[in-house]
C-alpha cells in the first residue's frame, strides 16, 4: 500500500515536472531546427538564433543597461531605507513598510497608466528609456529592501552599533563599516532579485516603452505576433541563456549555508564556551 | 538617522503616489465623469470581462493549490536520489515573465504545438486550445506552480510529522490524516500562495497579450481601452478598480495568514 502511494504520488510529480520542462525543451529545440513544423529531421541550425541577433540585439543591450541601472537605483534607495526600517521598530515604520510594497500589489498595467497620465506630456523624459527605468525601479525596490530587512532583523544590529560608537566610530564608518558588511547576504540575494525581475518586466514595460526604447520582453512580445515560431524561440532561448545563470546564482544564494553558523559560533570563544 | 529616508521617500511620492492620485483623478474626468467607476457594473461588456477575469483566476487558485500541494508535500518528505534536481527543474521557470509563458501554452496547445501534434495522430482530431480563456488558465497555472511548491515544501518542513504519526496509530486513514492534520498544518501557507496565484492571474497582462487579444480579461479590456478607443479616463477608472481589488485580496489573505503576503510578476 505504502508502495503504491510513493509510486502514484512520484508518477504525478514527474508529470507536473514534464508540464513545466517540455515546452521549454521544445522551445529550445525549435529556435535551433531549420524548420520546426518538419521536425528534427530537417536539420539543426544557428540562422534564427544570428537573425535575432542582428534584428533585435538592440533590446538586449537596452534590458542589460536597464537592468543594471536599476540595481544601482534600488541599492542606493533601498539599503539605507532597510537600515532605516531595522533600526526603528515603531509605528511609522511598519506604514512605511506597508506602503512599499503597494507597487508589487498593484498590476504593472496600473502604474505605468498612472506614470503615463502624470509624466506623459513630457515629451523627452517620455521617449527616453529613463522612464522605463522609473517604472522598473518602483516594482524591484520592494524586493531590495525586504531582502536586506530579512538579514538585518535577524542580527542585533543596535548592539553592534553601540559598541562600535563607545570605540569611537562615527556614523558613516558605523554604517560602511558595520551595517553594509553584515547585509552582505541580503544585499546579494536582492540583487540577484532586482536584475532578474527588471529584465524579465513585461507588464509595465509595454505601455511605458516607445518604438526607440524596446526591452527583451517587449521585442519578444513582437517576435511572437509576428515572427515564424522559429524565431521566437530562437529569441527565447537568447533569453534563456541570460536569465537562467541568474536564476541558478539566486536559489544558491539563498539557500541556507546552517554549517556556517557551526563554523561561526565556534570561532566565537564566548559562544563556545557557552555551549561546552 | 530618518535623513535616510529622505532619497526614498521622495522616489516614492513623485513616482507613485502622485501618479496614483492623477490616475484616480483622471478616471473620473472622462465623456461619462465619475460614473467610469460603475462602469465595471453597468456595462454588460465590463461585467462579463470581470466575471471572466475572477473565474479564471479562482480556477487558477484552486489548480495550482492542488498540483502544487500534492507535489510539494510529497518532495518535501521524501528525499529519494535526484530529489534536488527534481525541486531545480520545477522551480526553473520561476523567473519567466508573463510573455515567455504565453509562448510556452503556444509550444504545448498552439498551432503547431505538441498536444496538437498527439491528438492529431492519435484521434486524427487537431486539438488547439492556446487562444482560449482555457489556454490563459494553463499559463496562469505554469506560472504559478513554481512559487507555490516552494512555499509549500517550506511550510511541510515545519509540520510536525509525530502528529500524522499519532494519527495514524489512533486509526486514522491515509485520507483522514490529509483532510485532519496535514491540510490544516499547511493552511496559512495555502492562503498567502493562493491569494499570490489570484492576484497574478487577475492583475497579469502578458500571457494573454501573447495568446490573443480576442482574449476578454480585464487587464486586455484595459489595454484595448487606452490604446485603441482612447478612451484613457475608462481605462484609469477600471485600473484604479484592478489595483484597488488585488490590493484587497492581498490584504485580506495577509491577515488571515498572518505572514507576508505579495505578488510578483
Amino acid at each position: 500500500m505504502k508502495k503504491i502511494m510513493f509510486t502514484l504520488q512520484l508518477a504525478f510529480t514527474l508529470a507536473v515536472c514534464a508540464f513545466l520542462v517540455v515546452p521549454v525543451v521544445l522551445s529550445v529545440l525549435a529556435g535551433l531546427t531549420v524548420n520546426y513544423f518538419d521536425g528534427l529531421s530537417s536539420g539543426l541550425t544557428l540562422r534564427w538564433v544570428v537573425e535575432v541577433w542582428n534584428g533585435y540585439r538592440d533590446t538586449i543591450f537596452l534590458s542589460l543597461g536597464i537592468a543594471f541601472a536599476c540595481l544601482a537605483t534600488t541599492l542606493l534607495l533601498g539599503v539605507p531605507t532597510a537600515y532605516v526600517l531595522a533600526r526603528s521598530r515603531n509605528r511609522l515604520a511598519r506604514v512605511i513598510e506597508e506602503l512599499l510594497v503597494l507597487p508589487i500589489a498593484m498590476p504593472g498595467l496600473a502604474t505605468a497608466l498612472a506614470l503615463i497620465v502624470t509624466y506623459g506630456a513630457w515629451g523627452g523624459f517620455r521617449t527616453s528609456w529613463v522612464f522605463i527605468l522609473i517604472g522598473h525601479v518602483l516594482f524591484t525596490l520592494p524586493f531590495m529592501v525586504r531582502s536586506v530587512l530579512a538579514v538585518l532583523g535577524a542580527i542585533d544590529l543596535a548592539t553592534l552599533e553601540e559598541g562600535a560608537a563607545s570605540l569611537g566610530a562615527g556614523f558613516a564608518r558605523r554604517f560602511f563599516d558595520i551595517v553594509l558588511p553584515n547585509c552582505r547576504n541580503g544585499i546579494l540575494a536582492g540583487s540577484l532579485m532586482v536584475v532578474t525581475l527588471s529584465m524579465g518586466e513585461f507588464n509595465m514595460t509595454w505601455l511605458l516603452h516607445t518604438p526607440l526604447t524596446k526591452t527583451l520582453p517587449v521585442g519578444l512580445a513582437d517576435a511572437y505576433a509576428s515572427l515564424r515560431l522559429e524565431i521566437g524561440s530562437a529569441y527565447t532561448l537568447i533569453f534563456f541563456l541570460m536569465i537562467v545563470p541568474l536564476l541558478l546564482a539566486m536559489q544558491a544564494a539563498t539557500r541556507p549555508r546552517p554549517k556556517r553558523f557551526i563554523a561561526d559560533d565556534a570561532a566565537d570563544p564566548l559562544l563556545a564556551e557557552s555551549k561546552s | 538617522m530618518i535623513l535616510l529616508l529622505i532619497p526614498a521617500a521622495l522616489f516614492f511620492t513623485a513616482f507613485f503616489i502622485l501618479p496614483m492620485a492623477r490616475l484616480f483623478l483622471v478616471g473620473g474626468s472622462g465623456a461619462s465623469g465619475w460614473a467610469a467607476y460603475a462602469a465595471l457594473l453597468t456595462d454588460a461588456g465590463h461585467f462579463n470581462a470581470l466575471l471572466a477575469t475572477l473565474g479564471v483566476a479562482a480556477a487558477t487558485t484552486a489548480a495550482t493549490l492542488l498540483i502544487s500541494g500534492i507535489a510539494g508535500v510529497f518532495l518535501q518528505r521524501h528525499k529519494f536520489p535526484g530529489n534536488a534536481t527534481l525541486v531545480a527543474m520545477m522551480t526553473l521557470p520561476l523567473a519567466f515573465p508573463g510573455v515567455v509563458i504565453g509562448f510556452m501554452v503556444i509550444m504545448l496547445a498552439g498551432r503547431q504545438g505538441l498536444i496538437g501534434t498527439i491528438s492529431e495522430a492519435l484521434t486524427g482530431d487537431k486539438l488547439v486550445f492556446a487562444y482560449s480563456l482555457f489556454g490563459l488558465f494553463m499559463g496562469y497555472v505554469y506560472f504559478s506552480i513554481p512559487r507555490t511548491i516552494l512555499t509549500v515544501m517550506s511550510a511541510t518542513e515545519k509540520l510536525d510529522p509525530k502528529l500524522e504519526e499519532a494519527a495514524r496509530s489512533l486509526g486514522a486513514s491515509r485520507w483522514r490524516v490529509v483532510v485532519d492534520v496535514i491540510v490544516p498544518g499547511l493552511k496559512p501557507a495555502f492562503i498567502s500562495a493562493g491569494a499570490i496565484c489570484f492576484a497574478t492571474a487577475v492583475g497579469a497582462f502578458g500571457t494573454a497579450f501573447t495568446l490573443a487579444t480576442r482574449i476578454n480579461v480585464l487587464p486586455m479590456v484595459i489595454y484595448t481601452e487606452f490604446t485603441l478607443s482612447a478612451n484613457i479616463a475608462l481605462a484609469a477608472a477600471l485600473s484604479f478598480i484592478l489595483g484597488a481589488v488585488t490590493w484587497l485580496v492581498l490584504t485580506l489573505a495577509r491577515t488571515a495568514a498572518g505572514s507576508t503576503v505579495a505578488a510578483a510578476g
